[in-house]
């Protein structure tokens, strides 16, 4: 793409002593007002999802995050359970995501001849367009079954003495959860690194080839620590993504408590437990229960959010935007 | 950040070599493996959904326990909710990106686009509980809040791909009709907005196709509703999500077959759309930039 530098001038209308017109102050006004009611609507949003949880947190007060407890009978609850299970199954899901997209990304813009990286690129991002509900419901009925009948068995004979894979082999539990968590993240972070590896200056790489390094050592050597924080804020976009999935997990991870250690067993996490009680709550206490563990999950995730945001911020200040 | 010093890896070519094979290899099998996955989960779809796709399946609601129907419903509901969230979300998100790139200063587009990003990170199911808390508590759920949910989750895709879009317009365009005496607001309606048409066509698609699937903000918005088609959105409607979501935890094989074709109805839509707006998205930005 060539651009001039006249091009990439920033656009604004300001046009020095210009003057403003009636058409213009409206039409300045309306779009002032729309961004100014987006942002509003974050803080809205913010404010009265906690603002919600506030019957719940005046009864439980902070300790519900600590305590494990959903019993809608003796109308004690807490949320430790599914923070628990939000944390492993999102974990779990990044430490296989993580290389994998990375291995993507460079496969797309080191490995490849051009006429490959287009149609693979294209297909790897249209697997984050599949929507969690059918992926969830393929969880449910296909890949469950399969997980629990060959991948499940084949972790416990090789793997068994560890204790995440011990245990009796079902459908339904934190393993699938969190390859579905997997199969949803890589699409976004791998386009994520893709774009990063992209924009490695080529006289740094060329440097490093020219120098009789590898292919594999210019990536270990230039690439990577180049686009290392954009690798973390991706890792963390990917984690944010994670901690909020609440239909395809709802559907895989069988609606467990408690601390189950392997992995075969079902868990909740905060999201999939919000979705799976949508209309099962009856008591007042319960819902605003559910209105709390919205509002740990919006703050968890606002926290991962800006902090991507805040590492995305930085890499662009030392080395140029990011598309 | 240490320095990876290149030059004194001289020996052991071979073996570096094999390194260098071997990585190539498992970069290789990993972008496989993602695309085997979208191939076997669209294939599970196609083939466990396939089965039962007749033209009643879209022209007939669902028939009451036992009985053979179709979607009907669900299709008319989820199209309803969509494009009322589209009819609110486009305006906003694009007006949005005209403040982003046509008025505000540097420090402030900044950080209204964080914000943007920030929202976009919000999980879909908080979106739903704060929708639930606002417009459902005390008036019940209904289509409309539903589509208020989705406009959410689309405000920010729309807004930053609009606005990535005007960012492309070359501003001797903006210059010129300016210096021909136009008025700002008739520059960017009459002159910059035309040129990134395709680019907010583009970007309106592929959030509708995201929301199009999007259960979590319509469980507690618009999810408890009779099976029949209806067109009051003040009541809550059924949809194609929420259906699959509630029959996929069904035992009954019925209800299983009818998750199956719904998903082969939803993932075609979704698939459709989103390679149809990516192919647009090309052509507009080759336009855009002239060449390449």
């Amino acid at each position: 793409m060539t651009t001039t530098a006249h091009d990439q001038a920033p656009a604004g209308l300001e046009g020095g002593r210009l003057p403003w017109r009636v058409g213009d102050l409206v039409f300045y006004a309306l779009t002032a007002a729309a961004s100014l009611a987006t942002v509003g609507l974050v803080v809205w949003l913010s404010y009265k999802v906690v603002a919600q949880a506030s019957g719940a947190i005046q009864k439980f007060g902070l300790s519900f995050i600590w305590t494990v407890a959903w019993d809608p009978v003796k109308q004690n609850f807490g949320a430790l359970d599914f923070i628990y299970g939000t944390a492993l199954t999102a974990f779990i899901a990044l430490l296989i995501a993580t290389p994998v997209s990375i291995a993507i990304a460079l496969f797309l813009t080191e490995l490849t001849p051009r006429w490959i990286r287009g149609p693979v690129g294209t297909l790897v991002e249209l697997l984050a367009a599949i929507p969690s509900v059918i992926l969830g419901l393929w969880g449910i009925l296909v890949f469950g079954p399969w997980i629990a009948q060959h991948l499940e068995p084949f972790l416990e004979r090789r793997l068994g003495f560890i204790p995440i894979f011990s245990g009796d082999p079902s459908q339904a539990g934190m393993l699938p959860a969190a390859l579905v968590l997997t199969l949803m993240i890589v699409p976004i972070t791998s386009s994520l690194c893709r774009e990063l590896f992209s924009r490695v200056p080529r006289d740094l790489s060329d440097g490093a080839l020219a120098l009789g390094a590898t292919r594999w050592e210019t990536i270990r050597g230039v690439s990577i620590p180049y686009a290392g924080p954009g690798i973390v804020a991706a890792v963390l976009l990917g984690l944010g993504r994670a901690f909020g999935e609440a239909i395809a997990v709802t559907q895989v991870i069988g609606a467990g408590s408690g601390f189950p250690t392997s992995l075969f067993e079902p868990a909740d996490t905060l999201a999939s437990r919000i979705a799976s009680e949508y209309q099962g709550a009856v008591s007042g206490l319960q819902i605003d229960s559910i209105l709390y563990l919205a509002a740990i999950l919006l703050v968890i995730s606002l926290i991962t959010n800006v902090a991507a945001q805040a590492v995305v911020r930085r890499f662009e200040r030392s080395r140029g935007k990011i598309a | 950040m240490s320095s990876f010093d290149v030059t004194v890896r001289s020996a052991g070519l071979r073996r570096r070599r094999i390194v260098q094979r071997v990585l190539a290899i498992v970069a290789t099998l990993c972008a496989l493996a993602a695309v085997t996955m979208l191939g076997i989960v669209i294939g599970s779809v196609a083939v466990k959904g396939g089965s039962s796709l007749s033209l009643d399946f879209f022209t007939k609601p669902r028939g009451l326990y036992g009985v053979p129907g179709g979607i009907a419903d669900a299709i008319v509901g989820s199209a309803l909710i969509v494009g009322i969230a589209t009819l609110i979300a486009v305006p906003i998100g694009v007006l949005v990106a005209i403040y982003l790139s046509e008025f505000a200063s540097k420090g402030i587009a900044t950080f209204v686009r964080v914000v943007l990003d920030v929202m976009n990170g919000i999980p879909a199911i908080v979106v739903g509980i704060f929708v639930f808390g606002v417009l459902v508590t005390g008036r019940g759920q209904s289509a409309l809040a539903g589509s208020c949910a989705l406009s959410i989750l689309m405000v920010p895709m729309i807004a930053r791909a609009t606005q990535e879009v005007l960012a492309l317009v070359p501003g001797g365009l903006r210059e010129a009709s300016l210096a021909l005496g136009v008025s700002r607001w008739r520059t960017v309606l009459g002159v910059v907005l035309p040129t990134v048409t395709g680019g907010i066509v583009t970007g309106t698609v592929l959030a509708v196709a995201r929301v199009a699937g999007e259960t979590a903000p319509l469980l507690f918005t618009s999810s408890i509703a009779a099976n029949a088609v209806n067109l009051d959105v003040s009541q809550a409607l059924p949809t194609i999500p929420v259906a699959i979501f509630v029959y996929s935890e069904s035992a009954d094989p019925h209800e299983q077959a009818l998750a199956w074709t719904s998903a082969l109805v939803l993932i075609s839509f979704v698939l459709v759309s989103s390679v149809m707006a990516r192919a647009l998205s090309a052509r507009s930005r080759r336009k855009l930039t002239g060449g390449h």
